[in-house]
């Protein structure tokens, strides 16, 4: 049954779904439980799947983390909120050396079926530490999957997927958009959790993006539009894997490609895109794989931060750029 | 048994526990005042077995063990002599060149044998990459061991068939695994527990300081048991700590105790102790065996840089295998026939040890690949393939050969 709603009750429906579905899954985190998570994200969970499996946490990164590892090693299928994406850091030990290399040295005899939310991104005017993308970070490793959902319904069945995953993902859910709202049909039966969309077709070129900046990329393309510019624009929906696949067919169709990411673009995933990009599709590309993000500098106090983020006019700037060569 | 501070832990010492005699670095205090963390004094700590080989009464803990038969000590002499003996093998295979590094527990027989022997089938074991004695006590096959030190794989155990979790190289994480798991016995309503060895060096890791807050606010059924060995590689615990270690438990709300580590008897009981408290109910424990690292931290180091002769030779007087060989053959308990057999058989592990490590095949290069994930992605897959074509590529030379 197909019902709007905003991308945060998405995700909480999602949970509320996963906790009554299977006894196993446990919610941990900062504030999930009476308070329902500094967004809301985890809103009544507690009250009705108990303290057992709704589970405030001490405030400890490293330690949810680390002890989500030991219950899955248990048969739990934890899934724990990082509140802010700048917290996940004190984890990042345990999620890069333990949680994602566990499946591995046992030789494959265990699995790590554990979520790791994270909000994530700018553009709410919040204080230091709370507006970074630190995706690429986390990409780098191997063992870890990363998604990042740009809608309600995708947050609905991203959710439901990585859950049901028995590796560990980095779930990163773009809190600009948490309130924005979105058709989401708990009926549907999902596409594969990594594979990229193409939410508009176009011909002149692809703007390839996930997370908050897909809905920046269609306000481009809406732009593009009324200067006789009809611009593809592709949500990956995943960055590990990144389906490189669908990324090509784009590009050999429009053969320019703009990536957008909110995280810096020094070693982001535009770099890697750019570079595979390139490999696969050196005789279609009419333009260098161009990329708008962030700078190298810290994230910027949140009177700057509209400098510091991809806007609409950055982008189309990129796009000027690539149709000029 | 009700949970008691550490403040009232410490009176505990009864008849021949010798605090500041047994087991102690320092020798120039009896005190057992553990407050105030005055660096010269070693508090008390639990002893059964004097290193002369004598049995002494402790109110405390003697019901621990006080069914313990002589077939049972002679067990445990057993598995000391015999993890002792993998132990040498494998550092003798490392210096053959047959492993890249050993890192040997020469000196902390007791305090693993002991605490090994106190688990159920059913408890859950977090090991460092030191706990060859307690992988011995679960029924790890001992060359099992050996394949992350020679470099044919990362650990490749099956954690579940023997509950004794891979060793874990970053120091401190395990604890916080052993306290998730011990959160899911509690919610499975399961009455297993879950043992975390660390050691003094990581007891500075934050990871320790968190395993430690979560078990005691959720209660769990953890016991941490930290073989204080006294050298973090080059750095005494004096550069880890001002307080003796088990009285970090006490910020926490949990009992610590310090037992004799050399002393296979106390571990035994002490632990057994920890482990009832964790399936009554009453969360977790922290032991601190006080013990001695008396080789080096692995074949790659070089202690006389940073220690004397002296130190090593004091406590080679509290061997734990010496020690209890002397009560045996003081109790009767065990016969020179039983010390022969257990000569020979000595020998035979060292050698099925050494020719199972020299037959250790290396992986197949597509190994890599593996298990990298458990559902699979298209980044492995797509490496796999251009490494096959890679690997490929020389095959056709070498068919035209």
């Amino acid at each position: 049954m197909a019902e709007k709603m905003a991308l945060a009750k998405a995700i909480n429906e999602s949970l509320r779904r996963a906790l009554d579905a299977d006894p196993k899954v446990v919610v941990m985190g900062e504030d999930v439980g009476k308070l329902g998570g500094v967004f809301r994200v985890t809103d009544g969970l507690q009250k009705d799947f108990g303290e057992s499996r709704v589970i405030d946490t001490p405030l400890a990164e490293s330690g949810i983390v680390g002890t989500a590892i030991g219950l899955a090693l248990r048969g739990y299928r934890p899934v724990v909120e990082i509140q802010f994406d700048g917290f996940v850091f004190p984890a990042y030990d345990q999620i890069v050396t333990q949680l994602a290399k566990m499946h591995a040295r046992a030789l494959g005899k265990v699995k790590m079926p554990v979520v790791v939310r994270i909000p994530y991104g700018g553009g709410i005017g919040a204080v230091e530490h709370h507006s970074e993308s630190p995706e690429a970070l986390f990409a780098h490793v191997a063992g870890l999957k990363i998604v990042s959902p740009s809608n309600a319904s995708d947050a609905y069945w991203m959710m439901q997927q990585a859950i049901q995953s028995d590796d560990p993902v980095i779930f990163f859910e773009p809190k600009r958009r948490y309130w924005d709202k979105g058709e989401v049909d708990t009926e549907a039966i999902p596409g594969p959790l990594h594979k990229a969309r193409v939410v508009r077709e176009g011909t002149d070129l692809t703007l390839a993006a996930y997370g908050p900046m897909v809905k920046l990329c269609q306000e481009v393309a809406d732009a593009a539009a009324e200067e006789g510019r009809d611009l593809e624009v592709l949500d990956l929906r995943s960055v590990s894997p990144i389906d490189f696949d669908a990324v090509q067919a784009s590009v050999e169709k429009t053969r320019r490609l703009v990536v957008v990411h909110e995280a810096p673009v020094f070693f982001g995933s535009g770099a890697e895109i750019a570079a595979r990009i390139t490999e696969r599709c050196f005789y279609h590309l009419e333009a260098p794989v161009l990329r708008v993000g962030g700078y190298h500098a810290p994230y910027p106090p949140a009177r700057l931060e509209e400098s510091y983020l991809p806007d609409l006019d950055r982008v189309l700037d990129a796009v000027d750029r690539s149709l000029a060569y | 048994m009700t949970v008691e501070s550490t403040a009232a832990r410490t009176p505990r010492r009864s008849a021949g526990n010798k605090a500041g005699t047994t087991g102690t670095k320092r020798t120039t205090s009896t005190t057992k005042k553990a407050a105030g963390a005055a660096k010269s004094a070693e508090p008390a700590l639990v002893q059964l077995l004097t290193p002369e080989g004598k049995r002494v009464k402790n109110a405390e803990f003697d019901k621990y063990v006080a069914d313990i038969t002589a077939e049972d000590l002679r067990g445990l002499y057993r598995d000391m002599v015999l993890t002792r003996r993998f132990d040498a093998e494998a550092t003798a295979l490392q210096r053959q060149g047959e492993l890249g590094l050993w890192a040997s527990l020469l000196g902390q027989e007791a305090a693993q044998i002991g605490s090994g022997r106190a688990l159920r089938d059913d408890d859950y074991v977090f090991p460092t990459y030191r706990e060859h004695g307690v992988a011995w006590c679960r029924g790890v096959d001992p060359t099992n061991l050996l394949g992350m030190f020679r470099g044919v794989n990362n650990g490749g155990w099956d954690p579940n068939g023997n509950n004794f979790h891979l060793y874990t190289i970053v120091i401190g994480s395990q604890t916080l695994h052993a306290t998730g798991y011990a959160m899911g016995i509690t919610k499975d309503g399961a009455d297993s527990a879950v043992i975390a060895y660390f050691g003094d060096g990581a007891s500075s890791q934050g990871d320790v300081a968190e395993a430690f807050t979560f078990s005691a606010v959720y209660n769990a059924p953890v016991v941490f048991f930290c073989q204080n060995n006294q050298w973090a590689i080059s750095e005494p615990t004096e550069k880890q700590s001002r307080v003796p270690l088990y009285q970090r438990a006490q910020g926490y709300g949990f009992p610590g105790v310090r037992v004799d580590g050399n002393d296979v008897l106390a571990n035994l009981a002490v632990t057994k102790w920890a482990l009832d408290r964790a399936r009554a109910g009453e969360g977790p424990t922290l032991v601190e065996a006080f013990t001695y690292r008396m080789g080096a931290h692995t074949t790659s180091d070089d202690p006389t840089r940073y220690r004397t002769d002296d130190e090593r030779l004091a406590w080679e007087a509290k061997d734990p295998i010496l020690r209890l060989r002397r009560h045996l053959e003081a109790a009767n308990h065990a016969d020179e026939g039983f010390f022969a057999e257990l000569e020979t058989e000595s020998e035979a592990l060292g050698k099925r040890v050494r020719e199972a490590v020299r037959a250790m095949p290396d992986p197949d290069h597509f190994a890599i690949f593996e298990n990298v994930y458990a559902d699979g992605h298209a980044l492995v897959d797509e490496e796999r393939a251009q490494f096959a074509a890679y690997q490929d590529s020389f095959a056709d030379e070498d068919g035209g050969k």
